[in-house]
């Protein structure tokens, strides 16, 4: 592993005083690296990402413990405004376009940290990336296909020059091609401008494929952790999260539903 | 026919004026969802501070106009931070009951600096201000909210489509939580719409002091005229506060020269009703965009 970019030591959340979502989360992602995060509903995986990126306030949660360090400054319970200018971006689960402005609209809001500064070689840049916006450019996002959509989301996001971009669910609700060409820009992304990323999925076999790293989370605990290639052969992960049973073959729901009554990650 | 076209074109100026004032209101709600109350009584400060510039401080009238709308701008920032930010977060109706709060607070301020009675402003604006055109007499004061209504027209519509701020502006508007996550300072966006809502407030307060006369009640109460603006060109479009005015400004001026000036005030209120009951958004009231 190189050089630390972030790192989360120990940390929880807890929502409106009373609700804990994350008991005791430790994760370190490594400079230029693509870590993904795994897990099923309600395991804290969106929640990691709303600690690091500093909004969990509007929802009035709240980093209790531990510590979020980010290129040596300590983050956690920081104002997003604060957050972002460090060099965080956070890619909303679900799209959150800007209805009502046009693509290109959509897409200069992306320079928010940056204020006044030229932006126009970046809008080319997105646009080399995701070709299929610059024919949409004039159009109002909300009425864009979803896919059309996650791309606008991703483009804005890298108009704030992000060292560290954290996708959440890029891949939720797309028709197979597009998630396709959705991973395959991640990957360009993280190589051509050595962007760090954090990829929230639940398509496991696809996150799984582009990540050099790769945490599951249970419960608001990290329950395992390793290279994405250890990840994909271990048979506990084969078998929640890839659909197949240790002998290769895909397992009926209700085998599968029984087994995991029993044992748990830990 | 002289007559309607002389309405019609004192209808239209009015009307844009309000349309500009109540696009002020439109941004604070747009922004924050926040209903100003206190919208009639910014209007009338702004009057009363142009007021006393002018007579009082014997400052020359366009840096007087420049500087309250500045003294405007300032004073919104510092409403939004003194009195709305500590409420950030709380409900959306303490927030409202806030604005009351501010109204009664301004009127009793400004009752106490400058009493109840009417003021008027010094004949300042040049008689070649006003036109003939063939033997509609349009006066100084009418062309010249003309001139300002499409001036400030201009700059908005630049502003909210061109330049940063006004899109980082609308993106709060739009999605308040997406907006965070790119960074956009929504606090600063916030103040921004207060300061604009409050410039643009008092403009119009002194415009129609100079149309009017400047009395503390009046102009509150010409300040409520936002309401039905706002109500009927939907609540959250700021093209339909423009319309809303306009059609406002005409119903009031058309009933003030055929019915009864008496009735000028009521009659704007009882067309709102009949809008409202076919459109109960307002005629352009956003229609959320809903991809099925």
């Amino acid at each position: 592993m190189g050089e630390i970019l972030l790192q989360l030591n120990n940390i929880s959340v807890v929502y409106s005083d009373v609700i804990q979502v994350l008991k005791g989360v430790s994760l370190s992602v490594a400079n230029g690296h693509i870590v993904s995060l795994l897990g099923s509903n309600g395991a804290g995986k969106t929640t990691t990402l709303k600690a690091i990126s500093g909004l969990l306030k509007p929802e009035n949660g709240e980093v209790t413990d531990g510590s979020i360090i980010f290129n040596g400054v300590n983050i956690q319970n920081q104002a997003p405004e604060f957050i972002t200018r460090q060099g965080i971006i956070q890619v909303l689960e679900g799209r959150q376009p800007f209805k009502y402005l046009t693509i290109e609209e959509n897409l200069r809001v992306g320079t928010a940290t940056r204020p006044g500064k030229p932006y126009k070689e970046d809008l080319e840049m997105v646009y080399s990336y995701f070709p299929a916006l610059v024919k949409r450019k004039k159009a109002l996002a909300g009425y864009c296909s979803g896919g059309e959509l996650q791309m606008l989301v991703i483009g804005r996001a890298l108009m704030a020059h992000p060292q560290l971009l954290m996708l959440d669910e890029p891949s939720l609700g797309l028709a197979p091609l597009v998630v396709q060409e959705i991973f395959r820009i991640i990957r360009k992304i993280n190589e051509e401008h050595g962007t760090t990323i954090v990829l929230v999925e639940q398509n496991a076999h696809m996150a799984l494929q582009v990540a050099h790293y790769g945490y599951v989370m249970e419960n608001g605990k990290i329950v395992m952790e390793g290279t994405a290639r250890e990840l994909a052969d271990n048979p506990d992960v084969k078998e929640f999260y890839l659909g197949m049973a240790a002998s290769g073959i895909a397992k009926s729901y209700k085998d599968v539903k029984s087994y995991r009554r029993r044992k748990r990650w830990l | 026919m002289e007559f309607f076209l002389q309405l019609l074109v004192n209808g239209v100026c009015i009307g844009l004026l309000y349309g500009i004032s109540a696009m002020g209101f439109v941004m604070i709600f747009k922004a924050s969802s926040v209903l100003n109350f206190a919208h009639g009584e910014l209007l009338a400060l702004g009057a009363f501070f142009f007021l006393s510039l002018v007579t009082w401080g014997k400052i020359p009238v366009a840096a007087a106009f420049l500087l309250t709308l500045i003294g405007c701008f300032v004073l919104g920032v510092l409403i939004e931070k003194f009195f709305l930010r500590p409420l950030i977060g709380e409900k959306l109706i303490f927030v409202i009951m806030l604005t009351v709060g501010l109204a009664a607070m301004f009127k009793g301020l400004i009752l106490l600096v400058w009493g109840g009675n009417l003021h008027t402003y010094p004949e300042f604006l040049p008689a070649s201000l006003e036109f003939h055109l063939g033997s509609i007499y349009i006066a100084p004061v009418y062309s010249a909210t003309l001139v300002i209504s499409v001036v400030f027209l201009v700059l908005f519509g630049l502003f909210f489509k061109k330049s940063s701020q006004g899109i980082f502006m609308r993106s709060v508007a739009d999605n308040q939580k997406a907006a965070l996550s790119l960074g956009v300072h929504v606090r600063r966006v916030f103040a921004l719409s207060w300061a604009i809502a409050a410039m643009v407030a008092c403009m119009s307060g002194i415009v129609l002091g100079i149309i009017n006369g400047v009395n503390v009640h009046d102009l509150s109460a010409i300040g409520l005229k936002v309401f039905p603006v706002v109500i009927l060109g939907g609540l959250d479009s700021i093209g339909g506060a423009i319309i809303g005015g306009i059609i406002i400004g005409l119903l009031e001026t058309f009933t003030g020269g055929y019915l009864s000036p008496s009735l000028r005030d009521v009659v704007p209120y009882i067309v709102l009703v009949f809008i409202l009951m076919v459109k109960p958004y307002g005629l352009f009231g956003l229609v959320e965009i809903e991809r099925v």
